[in-house]
């Protein structure tokens, strides 16, 4: 079985967003890059499939040299080789065209992702490769097993979660509880300094989407306090001054 | 051109969130000087209806074997309706299946894909659109500059008031092949009975404070008042105190209801990302120092056990 993981790189979840004066992009002083968390849970799945059944995981990120130490720690997970397209990931469609160009090279089972990436939450890249090489996606999926050429899945919806079966290959956006998070052990991370990682350059840089600012949502105004032993003052306040019951 | 809506429906209902997206469409529709088509897949009722909110017309493909949400043929679908109606743009609201569908939808037509929407497009230069990201913490305003867009909308963002009008229904029936009905829907675990916590209006969730899953009747007898779904914090989730699809926060649930009432959580930034949307924060914790109360529009420091009884009686005689 052969596996291929797409990581995003990103600000680790508890960063406090700040942009540049100017709005154009994101100030990175002191905010700390990991892989996206949705994408850790695939990583994880992935090498519990290898173990399972002897795959090859291949790790791949859209990124510039700044997201190596990601790519690195993937390794350092159990992943056996990389890829790092060298572009900024930018847009959705020209990030999905990079993943999948791979794929047609390489033939897949299964190719793993987070639900979305998440700095910019699109939720898109999945299905985009999916149509792209023509072959199912699902997201998000919550619990993955393969018996011989099936994928059978647990997919979250509304208030529970619809089973699934379908036959590889398959492109999947995956999300908690698919696998228990993994932190890289010394030997992993030694070995991964050692494995291939190849960098290549991006085909067809055609983007259909262009951010041209940033914003800060507005402060929050001060919030109301309501003494204890009058508790039930607050649904008057809820019903006549925020007018939300 | 025109504007199509992709309407959701459960049991052949429209789901109040695709109503809302009726609603912003037809809205998009009149700035673009066209018309609005609703897009209904599966047995439903009371199409003609969706007029009221906005629609000019309404496809309706009657295929049963569209009553579940099978990502692939919704897909396909929905691009033929594209080019049927030679739409522009397609909306939609986000959804678990939605969200998926879209991102197909994207890939098929090489349509460009704007998530998490919150405003009316701006048409003064290009086609703008302000769309939330960094998890509710920041807005970006993105161009689309394909031919055709797809935009898929953050919940309670556009308000519209039903009318008499009412909607031609047209039937419509698109190609569908095997393949797109590749992946079987084997079983389907869903809560019934409570209110979907992506659609409510209103959302009481309880943290840790509540110190037990066996203490949650105060949380689910508040939300029983007010009409609200349930949710719960991370931690809450991971002890199984209650099930995975109520917790809220960065890698949960993300809502955007009117009220949201935190009783017994700290309010972590993760649980924050998740709820920041909300048009009025309430929060109830017995530590004065929680970071949640910063980001609350009413605080109440206390005990939950005596606070929240006073605050259902309260709700009850309302």
């Amino acid at each position: 079985m052969k596996i291929l993981v797409c990581i995003t790189h990103v600000p680790d979840t508890t960063t406090k967003i700040k942009f540049t004066p100017d709005g154009s992009k994101l100030d990175t002083t002191g905010v700390q890059f990991v892989i996206g968390p949705y994408e850790d849970y695939a990583l994880s799945r992935a090498v519990e499939l290898k173990e399972q059944f002897g795959a090859t995981v291949t790790v791949l990120n859209v990124g510039t040299a700044e997201t190596e130490p990601s790519i690195r720690k993937a390794l350092a997970l159990g992943c056996d080789n990389a890829i790092r397209i060298d572009a900024e990931p930018t847009d959705a469609f020209f990030v999905a065209e990079q993943i999948a160009h791979i794929c047609k090279q390489n033939n897949y089972d299964l190719i793993l992702m987070g639900r979305e990436s998440i700095d910019f939450n699109g939720g898109q890249v999945h299905g985009i490769v999916g149509e792209l090489l023509g072959i199912p996606s699902f997201s998000p999926v919550m619990k993955l097993d393969i018996e011989g050429n099936i994928a059978k899945m647990a997919r979250e919806i509304e208030g529970g979660k619809e089973y699934l079966q379908a036959p590889l290959p398959l492109v999947l956006g995956c999300q908690e509880p698919i696998a228990e998070w993994k932190i890289p052990n010394m030997r992993g991370i030694m070995s991964a300094k050692s494995k291939p990682l190849q960098v290549i350059a991006p085909v067809n840089p055609q983007e259909l989407t262009k951010s041209l600012s940033f914003e800060l949502p507005p402060p929050k105004g001060a919030c109301k306090m309501i003494p204890a032993d009058e508790a039930e003052k607050l649904i008057e306040l809820l019903k006549t001054e925020a007018k939300v019951l | 051109m025109s504007v199509l809506i992709f309407v959701e429906t459960t049991e052949g209902k429209a789901k109040p969130s695709s109503l809302e997206a009726v609603g912003y469409g037809a809205k998009v529709a009149e700035m673009l000087g066209t018309s609005a088509t609703a897009l209904v897949l599966g047995d439903a009722q009371e199409l003609e209806k969706l007029g009221n909110y906005g629609a000019n017309k309404v496809l309706h493909v009657a295929d049963s074997r569209l009553n579940t949400g099978i990502i692939q043929a919704y897909s396909n679908a929905i691009a033929q309706a594209m080019e049927k109606e030679n739409a522009s743009v397609l909306v939609l609201a986000k959804s678990s299946l939605a969200d998926a569908v879209a991102a197909r939808v994207a890939g098929r037509l090489k349509a460009g894909l704007a998530s998490n929407v919150v405003d009316l497009p701006n048409l003064s230069n290009g086609f703008v659109v302000k769309r939330s990201i960094y998890t509710g913490k920041a807005f970006a305003n993105t161009a689309i500059t394909s031919e055709k867009k797809i935009l898929a909308i953050k919940k309670n963002i556009y308000s519209v008031t039903p009318t008499s009008n009412t909607a031609s229904v047209e039937a419509f029936t698109p190609t569908l092949n095997d393949s797109d009905f590749a992946a079987k829907i084997t079983n389907t675990e869903k809560a019934t009975g409570t209110i979907s916590l992506p659609e409510a209006n209103i959302v009481v969730s309880g943290g840790r404070g509540l110190k037990g899953p066996e203490n949650w009747g105060i949380v689910e007898e508040l939300a029983k008042v007010l009409g609200a779904a349930t949710g719960c914090s991370k931690p809450v989730s991971d002890l199984h105190w209650r099930p995975h699809h109520e917790h809220v926060g960065q890698t949960g649930v993300k809502v955007s209801p009117n009220l949201y009432i935190a009783i017994g959580i700290s309010g972590a930034i993760q649980h924050l990302a998740g709820v920041n949307s909300s048009k009025c924060i309430v929060v109830i914790n017995s530590d004065p120092e929680a970071p949640f109360f910063q980001a609350a529009d009413y605080g109440i420091v206390g005990d939950a056990f005596q606070v929240v009884p006073k605050i259902i009686e309260a709700a009850k005689k309302m």
